[in-house]
């Protein structure tokens, strides 16, 4: 047995910023019980004098000429947000009311 | 039904180079087509027509005047809905998305429209690309043209289905664990998985950036050839992408000669969790590879079997990294809370609940926790290493082989429903499909013939950069299987919904 209970589970999902109903949480700790349990033989032959690999095919130094490029017109870019005022993103207040 | 939808795309380019048929007709064909099937099989989200025509009529008013076009201009594709595309939604199959349009194309779709092949829409998937069934689409399965009840695999089921019940005779897939392969293998298509970094992800939407990758979803390995030569090559929007040529892949599928290849059958790839039929195909495989004159060879593959779990560590990992994105505030749904305070913070949680579906969230909340304070280098950092054991596993079986062969997934297509509430079931699909991905080498699968009526997928694998080789081996295994069957395995495909 893997160590995600429901407790977990209500933590990680507020790293995530998602939302949970309680009936949500049991069922997500048991499927992810029963997945961290099968995949966790990893552990098995990662010795430490093994190397990791972060991407497949390494490059180094990729950089692009420092010149400006196409970028998205300000109406553009505002054009699919959920709420805009004066050519900016408007979200709901950042601190709490109280 | 008419005939033009039956070519293959070097056929209707052929056709089309000659003027016996205009692009109108043969995009028209398609999109008579998809109104006539895709009511069942649902493999489109969005259907481009208006798009389509004006292109299909701009290259033969181009053709008309004598003009140098593109071999494949006026063939018309399909792209899955991943991969963004101005003036047509793309949804990534997510209600997060749900009427997105994107202010920017990817680079294969600017390559696509510089070759002025008609865009016949955007095709379905599962939600963000996480799923083996196209059951995770936030806007209904695809199903299976030769079965309408069993899944036509995924993520990319969509484009698999669309090629195959002749809706379109290409499509672009993405493969960041099988993606491309397994619906390609169980709808009885073909399905090219390039090396990382020879086909700009610029502009498809991440799920995990060091695994993902842009490909050809056809019915021929041919096509997906022509396919590969339009979208491959180098691009400076992307980092990773890599500066080589990106070869001689037609002139590689024109040959097929598999005479003194040096075949590896991977001894981890079959056997135990693999079916009896699929198995049988597999091995009459390898028998018309040693009567064409192949050297088949047996290299194990010893870390194959913990790269399943590297993957489901790796890429949930990066995913959850990925989709963070998705808050909200720029673009996409936004959700409010019910009731309490009305922050940012509780508007992202609130939007994240109801924007994703359980998947999604499954892999986040997978992928947090294997990033998180003290279980970090257990999880994500021994994955790390697998990968690397992995590339080692490819290096030594590529010193005895020149491709690799196993089968493209375990078992035939599955039915809608069967594995949706059994997460490592649906996960076990991709096992022959995720070790490719985790070591950045290029695959493909090609139709390998029928068990119990449904298709099987056989898959080859090629070093990096040797893509070529993949194109050489699966046109030669395709021209054998063929001249068994009398034609393309899709001509047995059944009729659907009355219409043949």
């Amino acid at each position: 047995m893997s160590e995600i209970n429901r407790a977990a589970v209500a933590h990680l999902a507020r790293l995530a910023h998602i939302e949970m109903t309680a009936e949500e949480l049991d069922k997500m700790a048991g499927e992810l019980d029963v997945i961290v349990d099968s995949i966790k033989s990893v552990q098995e032959v990662a010795r430490p004098d093994v190397p990791a690999t972060s991407h497949p095919i390494p490059l180094t130094n990729v950089f692009r000429e420092d010149v400006v490029g196409e970028t998205l017109s300000q109406e553009l870019a505002l054009a699919n947000a959920p709420d805009a005022a004066d050519g900016r993103f408007k979200v709901p207040a950042i601190l709490d009311e109280e | 039904m008419s005939e033009l939808i039956t070519h293959s795309a070097a056929k209707l380019a052929e056709l089309l180079a000659a003027s016996e048929v205009s692009s109108t007709e043969v995009t028209q064909a398609h999109l008579d087509r998809i109104a006539a099937v895709d009511g069942d099989v649902n493999a489109f989200l969005h259907v481009n027509t208006d798009e389509a025509l004006a292109v299909a009529a701009d290259v033969d008013k181009a053709r008309a005047a004598g003009e140098e076009l593109h071999a494949l201009a006026g063939v018309p594709i399909a792209i899955k809905d991943l991969i963004v595309t101005v003036g047509q939604p793309t949804t990534a199959g997510s209600k997060m998305l749900e009427g997105w349009m994107s202010p920017y194309d990817a680079t294969v779709i600017k390559k696509i429209r510089a070759a002025r092949m008609p865009m016949l829409g955007k095709t379905n998937l599962d939600e963000f690309a996480m799923g083996s069934s196209t059951e995770h689409s936030a806007f209904g399965p695809t199903r299976n043209p030769w079965d309408l009840e069993r899944i036509p695999g995924g993520s990319g089921g969509g484009s698999a289905a669309a090629v195959s019940a002749f809706e379109a005779p290409l499509a672009l897939g993405t493969d960041t664990g099988g993606s491309i392969r397994q619906p390609a293998a169980v709808t009885g298509s073909v399905g090219v998985k390039p090396t990382y970094g020879g086909v700009s992800r610029y502009g498809a939407i991440a799920m995990a950036s060091s695994l993902d990758q842009i490909g050809p979803v056809t019915r021929t390995v041919l096509d997906a050839a022509l396919l590969h030569e339009v979208i491959g090559g180098h691009d400076p929007a992307d980092s990773t992408s890599l500066t080589d040529p990106v070869g001689a892949l037609v002139e590689a599928a024109r040959s097929g000669d598999v005479h003194g290849m040096r075949i590896g059958v991977i001894k981890e790839l079959q056997g135990e969790g693999y079916s009896a039929g699929v198995q049988a195909r597999f091995d009459e495989a390898l028998e018309l590879l040693r009567g064409a004159g192949a050297n088949v060879v047996e290299v194990s593959c010893p870390n194959f079997k913990y790269a399943l779990g590297a993957y489901y560590l790796v890429m949930p990992s990066e995913a959850s990294s990925n989709l963070a994105k998705y808050d909200g505030v720029r673009y996409g749904h936004r959700a409010l809370p019910e009731d309490g305070s009305m922050t940012i913070e509780r508007v992202m949680g609130a939007t994240r609940a109801a924007g994703f579906g359980d998947e999604v969230k499954r892999r986040i909340i997978l992928g947090t926790y294997a990033l998180s304070a003290g279980y970090y280098d257990a999880y994500y950092g021994s994955a790390q290493k697998v990968r690397t054991l992995v590339q080692r596993d490819f290096a030594a079986a590529f010193e005895t082989a020149d491709v690799l062969i196993s089968p493209t997934a375990p078992t035939t297509a599955f039915k809608l429903g069967e594995k949706l509430d059994d997460p490592m079931a649906m996960y076990l699909n991709d096992v022959a499909t995720i070790p490719a991905n985790l070591a950045g080498v290029p695959g493909i699968s090609v139709p390998g013939g029928l068990a119990d009526g449904l298709p099987v997928g056989i898959q080859f694998l090629a070093p990096a950069r040797e893509d070529a080789r993949l194109y050489r081996a699966g046109a030669g295994l395709e021209n054998l299987l063929e001249a068994t069957w009398g034609g393309p395995l899709l001509a047995q495909a059944p009729a659907l919904g009355g219409v043949k």
